[in-house]
This record gives C-alpha cells, structure tokens and sequence, in this order.
C-alpha cells in the first residue's frame, strides 16, 4: 500500500471537514472582525445531536436504512445549531458590538465553555459511539484505499463549499454581505439590515458547522462533549492559515492543514527514528502553521491588514 | 407641503454638539446647497438625516412622516438617498454589483436593468469597467458611481455630500450636469458644496452653517450677491 497517497486521500478528508468548519470562522471574521471562539462548540453540538437522534432511531430499530438515519440525524442537527449560532450572536457578541476589541473576544472564550459545560450536562462525559449503519466499503486508488464514508465526506463538502462560493458570488444575499463587510454604514444607505445580515451569517455558519460535526463523528466513529476544542482550534488555524476573511482562504487553509497534517502523522514517526509517535500529529501541523504565519502574516490568500477599507 | 421638513434639529458625537437647533425645509422638486466652512457640521446634519447618527433632539419630517428614529436601512424605502462624503463605494465589489447595491430594496428586475443600462450610457466608463473591482476606478468615476448608484433606489429626495470633493475641473462639470439632470426630472437634491459661487449657481435656496447652527438661509441669488458670503465663502 502507498502510504504516501493514502495520507493525502486521509488528508483531504480531514481537510475538508477542517474547511468546512474554517468557512464559519471566517465568514464571521470577515463581517465583524470578530472570532467566534464558540464557533468548534457548535459543531459539536452538531454532532451530538445528529448522534442522539441516530441512536435513538437505532434504539427503536426503525427499518430504514443507514444512509437515510444519518441524514434524519443530520436534519435534526442543522436547525438546532442555527439555533445556537443565531443565539450566540444575539445574546453575546451583539450587545458588545461597540465596546473594545479585547470584549467580545473574552466573551467568545466564555460562550465556548458555557456550551461545553451545557454539553456535558445533557450528554455526560462519555464517549459516545457512532452506530455502525453507514456502508463499509472500501475502494482501491492509486495504491490506497478509500472508503464510503470518506467519498461521501469529500463529495458532500465539495457540493457545500460551490454552493457557498455560489451563493456568496451571485445572490443577492452574498451581495449584501460582501457589501455590510466592506462598510455595514454604507449598506446600511442601500437598504441593507447589517443585523439581518450578521445573523444569517450565522445561521449559515452554523449550519456548515453541522454538518460538519456529523462528517467528523461519522469518521472516528464517535463524539464527545469536549470535541469541539481541538476541532474548533484547527478550523480557526486554518482560516488563519489561509488568511481569515477570504472563503476560498479557509477552504485552501483546511485542506493544508488536513494533508499536512495526516502525512505528518504517517511520517513523523519514520523521520524522527521513533522518538515521536503519531500523536505528535497535532503538533507537526500548529508548527506548520507558525511557520507560515511568520513568513506571511496575513495567511496565504489574505491582503495586507492595511488593505481592508 | 415640504418634501423634507427639519425642526430644531441637533446633533451630538458624545459632549460635543456639532449641530444645534437646525431647521429649514426643502420642498417637492427644489434644489437646495448647503455651504458653510470646514467642521461646520454639514457633514453631520446629512447623516442625521439619511439615518447614519441618532438624533439628540428635534424632529425630522419626511414625506408627511417623521423618520426622527429611523435607521438608514428604513429611510431609503420611503425615497431618500445620500451619496455620502468620500464617495463610499465598494472599492472590491464590482462597478456592477455596486449598481446593484444601490437598486438593493428594488424588486422590479427589468426597469433596474433598464435604468443601469442609462446610467453606463450617461457615464460610458462605468459601462466598459463595468466587471472590475470599484476600488480601480479614478476619483470622478467613483463620485459617478455613487450618484448612479443613489439615483437606482428611485429616491424622491437626493442628499449629496460634497461630490466635487478633489475632482477635476472637467469632471466637476459633469457632475454638476448630472445633478442639474436628475432635478430637472423632479428629484429633490440638498448639496452640501464647498465651492459656494458653483452651489449656489446651481441650486434655487441656499443655506449658510456656521459652527453647528444654520446662520442664513434664503433665495441662491439673493445669498449669492451677499457682501458677507462672497467675503467668507467666494475667496473675494
Ligand atoms: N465621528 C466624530 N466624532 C467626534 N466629532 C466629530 C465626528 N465627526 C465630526 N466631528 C466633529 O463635528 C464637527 C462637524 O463635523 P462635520 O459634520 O464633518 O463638518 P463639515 O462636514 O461641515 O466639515 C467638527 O467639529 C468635527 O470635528
Ligand atoms: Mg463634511
């Protein structure tokens, strides 16, 4: 087996749920200059909803088949985490709209360990595991292997991340919000509600985020009430990396992450003679992104901070 | 009745008044400039009225109904635009898609083409950098693009702010021709003009602020003859 191609089937996979994940901070990032900290609690709760709804289905031994329980699963998740973007925003960020800089980020922290101590209260502390309904396959590629999960994981989100761009581009909405980024007053003189806009940039944030949290308790097979953390930080990094604001940025920024970080795992162990093991795999790809941000500050597709009117 | 009536009108940014108990009017198809030196608070009055800045006391009619408390987002469906200081285009949205910004509340999908297709007819540059980014264009086109942008809400009352601001001679007398334009089709402008004599040629009524207060207002012509005004505000 190639191993050297099967970390970057494994890299992509992984990117892209990073990508996905990526695009909320960065969407939020791009209106207000704000990072939604809470942003990785979301997708948990994405996942521990989609989890609890799945089980439940599993439990009473519905006759459908596991395809269609996941995404049962999934529409349960998608509107409760608009829910909780859109609270978030409301009841956190906007009353601070105004106030210093450092506020609304504290506040982030805050809302981030408010969700997960929620979490833990409704869900517990245990694992809990992903019901084995999904197809098993597996398929042979360029020497590796690939399986259902990580196709549907890969196609689902090259569908959602068009769509995004799609709308973003061409809708009025996307419009709008490209405007309200630019100058929430100035939109505000063409009729545009920068509030409305804000949620929705939530709301749809949120719901990336939800799927995402499905993708990625799908793929290790389980979920947790702190998985948000780790997750969230690398999305963020990602869309740092990228340079946050910019959707194809956090979309690039993810799946960068993703490889580097899958062939780091594959290969760390091999380079340095066995002292570190694959855990390290966090590690190799934070020092990556260092190494980045030192050479380019704004991230790899990001302007000049000065650049932005 | 007056298209916009302001009463008593003032304007704080925190302890600071930088308009004190304004009122004047501007009727259904008047033209009105608005001159005064730098700091006077023009700028401040403008964006009071377009919803940008609350309102610390006094009243502001328009159409019949008071828009005192109304946000900007709400004021420009009931027929009023500002091009505002400094142009504030989209430097990285399109020149099109800033068109379109500016037809935001329209749903009326034929008659805004129509009216853009005008509007690259009047300003032939805009129609050939029609797909660049905003940002790219020269000063003029840019004041163009804001006026062309204002004028797609179909306003009934048109608020400019200084739009010959750092323009070329040429380009000023386009602009005014274009203001001259829009009135002439039954728009309602207030301008706020640094260059008083051109204002004042241009508009029917004019008012003079000094220090965050309306010091005189009356007929253009009669303003313009003003031994006073031509000494502070002419350059004579
Ligand atoms: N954002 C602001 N914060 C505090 N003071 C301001 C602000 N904008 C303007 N001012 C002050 O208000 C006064 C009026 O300014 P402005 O309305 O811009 O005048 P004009 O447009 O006539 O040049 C000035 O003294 C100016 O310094
Ligand atoms: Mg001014």
């Amino acid at each position: 087996m190639d191993i050297f191609v099967q970390q970057i089937i494994n890299g992509l996979v992984l990117g892209s749920v990073y990508a996905l994940v990526a695009l909320g901070y960065t969407m939020v990032y791009g209106i207000l200059e704000l990072i939604n900290f809470a942003h990785g609690e979301v997708t948990m709760i994405g996942a521990m909803v989609s989890l609890t709804v799945i089980s439940a289905l599993v439990g009473v031994g519905v006759d459908l088949p596991g395809v269609v329980i996941v995404l049962l699963g999934l529409l349960a998740a998608i509107p409760v985490c608009m829910g909780v973007g859109f609270t978030i925003e409301r009841l956190a960020y906007r009353p601070l709209r105004n106030a210093p800089r450092l506020a609304p980020l504290i506040t982030a922290i805050g809302v981030s360990i408010v969700l997960q101590n929620i979490a833990m209260l409704i869900w517990g502390r245990q694992y809990i595991s992903f019901p084995p309904i999904l197809p098993q396959g597996r398929h042979q590629i360029l020497g590796a292997t690939i399986t259902d999960v990580q196709i549907a994981i890969l196609v689902a989100s090259v569908v959602l991340m068009l769509g995004l761009t799609l709308m973003v581009k061409k809708s009025r909405l996307g419009r709008a919000m490209r405007a309200t980024a630019q100058s929430p007053q100035i939109a505000g003189l063409m009729g545009v509600n920068a509030n409305t806009v804000i949620s929705l940039t939530f709301i749809l944030g949120s719901a990336l985020a939800a799927v995402a949290g499905v993708m990625v308790s799908a793929y290790y097979g389980l979920a947790h009430y702190y998985m948000g953390f780790l997750l969230g930080l690398k999305a963020f990094s990602a869309a740092v990396l990228g340079g946050i604001g910019n959707l194809a940025g956090a979309v690039l920024g993810g799946l960068l992450l993703g490889v580097i970080e899958s062939l780091g795992a594959g290969y760390i162990g091999g380079l340095t003679g066995g002292v570190l093991g694959s855990n390290y795999q966090d590690v190799f790809a934070f020092f990556i992104l260092i190494l980045v941000l030192m050479f380019r500050p704004s991230g790899l597709l990001g302007e000049r901070v000065g650049e932005r009117a | 009745m007056s298209l916009l009536a302001i009463q008593h009108l003032s304007v704080s940014y925190g302890n600071i008044q930088a308009v004190s108990r304004a009122d004047f009017t501007v009727d259904e198809g008047e033209r009105v400039c608005l001159i005064g030196a730098n700091g006077a608070g023009k700028t401040t009055l403008l964006k009071a009225i377009a919803g940008m800045l609350p309102v610390a006391h006094g009243a502001i009619h328009f159409a019949g109904q008071s828009i005192t408390r109304l946000a900007s987002h709400q004021i420009v469906h009931l027929g009023l635009a500002l091009v505002p200081e400094g142009r504030g285009i989209f430097s990285r949205l399109s020149v099109q898609e800033n068109l379109a910004m500016g037809a935001y509340i329209r749903r009326d999908k034929a008659a805004v083409q129509q009216e853009t297709n005008e509007i690259y007819q009047r300003f032939p540059r805009l129609g050939e950098r029609r797909n660049q980014p905003a940002g790219q264009l020269s000063g003029g086109e840019q004041q163009m693009l804001a006026i062309g942008r204002a004028l797609l809400s179909r306003p009934r009352l048109l608020l400019l702010d200084e739009p010959s601001m750092g323009l070329a001679p040429l380009m000023v007398k386009t602009i005014f021709e274009t203001i001259a334009d829009v009135a002439e089709r039954g728009v309602s402008v207030l301008l706020v003009e640094q260059n008083a004599r051109l204002a004042l040629a241009t508009c029917e009524r004019g008012l003079v602020m000094e220090r965050g207060e309306i010091a005189l207002q009356g007929a253009a012509a009669t303003l313009a003859q003003d031994a006073t005004i031509q000494r502070a505000y002419f350059g004579v």
